[in-house]
């Protein structure tokens, strides 16, 4: 049996969107910027995915910037926010269990001479409303929070961070990292106060290489790449038509019937949570049921280095990763199991086991057993 | 192009005797195999103590100079012009052609070096070296003739052909893989083993190598980066046939029976002894590695008496007594430093005790190892059997 628990690492494309990957790329081939009609053709299948994004957040469309993933789309968020506001100020807030692609964008910003807060996290991985109430600062021009973490799943509460900016220090932006929880969570940034909120497509079903920034219209923003105006001048390059044309039919399959789609991730992580108890020396570092996010369980267990276990499951053919999947090639701990307080003799113990659309039930049998056969053995045999 | 033609120039080779052409043949046979990846048609032709490469049509120059450089045996690289029209008169209007194109500005010192290897040429070297520089000083009056430090030695070589040169390009020395018999390379992930398996090389040794393979302890990255690093290492020793072991069985045995400190001790002794038997297979006649003494625990001076007595072959150690900081200088100038340090684990340091023993007594562990009798041999035997072989190159 095969079983494939690294959903937030990347997914397999749901099959409608690879239909229209290829049709793109082989039929309607055209660049959207053209003026004959394969260039129109093209050009068609960005607005229909602008326009369902733009549905499914209930934003406007021309607030949609598409860009080359999660990555891009944080840096464009800071970077160019940072560039477009630093007469007003150049202080930026954060927390210290960020993605790496927030975290190094902002060391950049330092270098630059932005001056940047790390606020901790609690045990449950949220941030403290009242230390950011107290380091917002009238030269405050932006504060930059995940929605749902990459490695243990925690929500953190965005309307609560945005009402204390709001009440606090209103001329401050407020950028969420959204990389893990759209697909997830009925997002509404209006309400919600979200002014940037990024997006990558290969979590939630669709292509790599293809995300999106949500810029709210007031935003004042400076784009990071420059050329031919594409996209109102907001992000220069051909635009990437098969990426774009298989986000929007992601999203639009993820958003139809979300709520039963959103149950049935959850009744993976129930069913995880519940069966993982018949595993000896496990600690489960996400919170129970609806408290954290749908698809993603993290555990530690005791007396096994995660990168052994790993391999051990792989041979299995169970796929789950260490830490999280983008900085796993680093050596070190993760912050965020840091941040969150997981044990010391646990951090370099820990996986991540995180679910998508095609799992099933029995994958998750298939791997409580393989757990149960593989932890004797390996704990057996350790470094004295 | 500026060059059609190479002049090879070997060292050490020269000096075999009557074993001569078996060298040259050798490195021959590894220019070959170095050009082949070059864009262009070559053909490498021997005289007389000479080599040459000659590039038909259009090739990358800078590509041929950098895969010249990694063939062991060669001395020196020369671009040369080379005409078979020996007349005295033609090779004047050649040398100064020559000159004109090689330096487009000639406010340069320079001194003709001439030689006959046909003695019946009608001038005598000194009368070709004093005929030449006059008329190079005719024709470029900004050139002047410094005998003692010239900035330029332009050399012309009257042999069947006549070769004028004036560039001497370094290669690596040493001498062509091929000429010293075969060794079997103990090749880890680390810095060391890849810096090891080059200095054999470069003696004139082809090399095959072995790797232990401990799934899960050590990942399917960690095995990739062993065959990059074995790929770094063909550009010079030729393609590399490397071994991979899976010693997770083995280890396991030994981190059961075996006191813990001895671990890495007993490990060593027995890849020693697998990397030999598959040497004999292989027709191998010594084991390499990267061991330098004090590095690590298992490289004290007793650690490596204790593993070398488990070996009949010879085992070479050829960064024995190097410093980290000179091998990693020569991994970075041979390309295999920023593999090297990729972080995957390697099996010898995944169960590696807090305080490994650095002073074994080989009687001590000798008697730990009679506590592996009922097993071991079997699963050596099974290691062997069920190797897996990568070409590398």
């Amino acid at each position: 049996m095969e079983a494939y628990f690294d959903n937030s690492a990347t997914t397999r494309v749901f099959d409608s969107v690879k239909d229209i990957v290829v049709k793109t790329m082989t039929e309607d081939y055209g660049n959207a910027a053209s003026k004959h009609s394969k260039g129109v053709a093209a050009e068609g299948y960005i607005r229909e995915a602008r326009s369902v994004i733009a549905k499914s957040l209930k934003v406007e469309d021309k607030e949609i910037v598409f860009t080359s993933g999660g990555s891009e789309s944080n840096n464009m968020a800071l970077v160019g926010t940072a560039l477009a506001n630093r007469r007003r100020g150049n202080h930026i807030i954060t927390t210290n269990v960020e993605h790496s692609s927030v975290y190094n964008t902002l060391g950049f910003l330092e270098d630059q001479g932005f001056e940047v807060t790390y606020l901790p996290v609690d045990g449950q991985g949220h941030l403290n409303l009242s230390q950011l109430k107290e380091s917002l600062r009238p030269e405050t021009i932006l504060v930059s929070a995940m929605y749902v973490n990459n490695e243990v799943g925690s929500v953190e509460p965005v309307e609560d961070i945005a009402k204390v900016i709001r009440e606090n220090q209103p001329q401050a932006l407020f950028h969420v990292d959204a990389i893990q929880a759209y697909g997830k969570y009925q997002i509404r940034p209006k309400r919600q106060g979200i002014d940037l909120l990024s997006v990558s497509g290969h979590k939630l079903h669709g292509p790599k290489g293809v995300g999106f920034l949500y810029i709210n219209e007031k935003v004042k923003i400076k784009p990071l790449i420059y050329g031919g105006g594409q996209q109102r001048g907001m992000r220069s390059g051909t635009e990437n038509v098969p990426g774009v044309a298989g986000l929007g039919v992601a999203v639009r399959e993820m958003y139809t019937d979300h709520q039963a789609k959103v149950d049935f991730l959850y009744s993976l992580k129930d069913h995880l949570m519940t069966r993982i108890k018949e595993v000896e020396g496990c600690v489960v570092n996400s919170q129970p049921g609806r408290e954290s996010a749908p698809q993603i369980v993290s555990i530690s267990f005791e007396g096994v280095r995660s990168e052994v276990l790993l391999h051990a499951l792989e041979e299995r053919g169970i796929y789950v990763s260490s830490g999280s999947a983008c900085s796993s090639n680093h050596p070190g701990v993760s912050g965020t199991l840091k941040g969150i307080g997981v044990r010391q003799d646990l951090l370099d113990a820990t996986l991540r086991f995180s679910f998508g659309m095609f799992n099933k039930k029995e994958e998750i049998d298939y791997a409580i057993e393989a757990l149960k056969e593989l932890l004797p053995v390996l704990r057996r045999y350790r470094r004295a | 192009m500026l060059y059609q033609s190479f002049l090879i120039k070997y060292a050490e080779i020269g000096t075999k005797g009557k074993n001569r052409y078996l060298f040259e043949d050798a490195l021959m046979k590894q220019i070959r195999h170095a050009v082949r990846e070059v864009e262009g048609d070559f053909a490498v032709t021997k005289e007389t103590g000479r080599i040459y490469v000659r590039a038909k049509g259009d090739y990358d120059y800078e590509d041929l100079i950098q895969a010249l450089k990694r063939v062991f045996g060669i001395a020196w690289i020369c671009p040369m012009f080379q005409t078979e029209e020996r007349d005295f008169e033609n090779l004047k209007k050649e040398v100064v052609d020559y000159i004109g194109r090689a330096y487009p500005d000639r406010h340069i010192t320079f001194k003709v070096d001439s030689r006959r290897a046909d003695k019946k040429y009608p001038l005598t070297s000194e009368e070709m070296n004093r005929e030449l520089g006059e008329v190079l000083l005719n024709a470029y009056p900004e050139m002047k003739v410094d005998v003692h430090h010239p900035q330029v030695m332009v050399h012309v070589e009257v042999r069947t052909m006549v070769n004028i040169y004036s560039q001497m390009i370094p290669g690596p020395g040493g001498m062509p893989v091929g000429t010293n018999g075969k060794a079997m390379l103990l090749l880890s992930g680390g810095i060391d083993s890849p810096v090891a398996g080059y200095m054999i090389a470069k003696r004139g040794v082809k090399i095959e190598a072995v790797y232990f393979h401990a799934p899960p302890y050590t990942s399917e990255r960690a095995k990739q980066k062993v065959v990059d690093l074995a790929r770094l290492v063909a550009r010079y020793s030729g393609p590399i046939r490397l071994h991979v072991v899976n010693f997770t069985d083995i280890q396991l045995y030994i981190y059961e029976q075996c006191p813990h400190e001895e671990l890495t001790i007993i490990m060593r002794r027995y890849m020693m002894r697998i990397a030999q038997a598959i040497g004999e297979e292989t027709q191998c006649l010594a084991l390499i590695t990267g061991e330098s003494i004090g590095q690590v625990a298992s490289q004290t001076v007793q650690s490596l008496a204790a593993t070398d007595q488990v070996c009949h072959m010879p085992v070479f150690r050829p960064v024995i007594g190097f410093d980290k900081q000179e091998i990693v200088d020569i991994a970075e100038k041979i390309n295999t430093y920023e593999t090297s340090i990729q972080p995957y684990e390697d099996c010898c340091t995944i169960f590696v005790a807090k305080h490994p023993v650095t002073k074994p007594s080989v009687n001590v562990i000798r008697r730990s190892e009679e506590k592996l009798s009922e097993k071991i041999d079997g699963m050596v035997k099974t290691a062997i059997e069920t190797r897996e072989t990568v070409m590398c190159w």
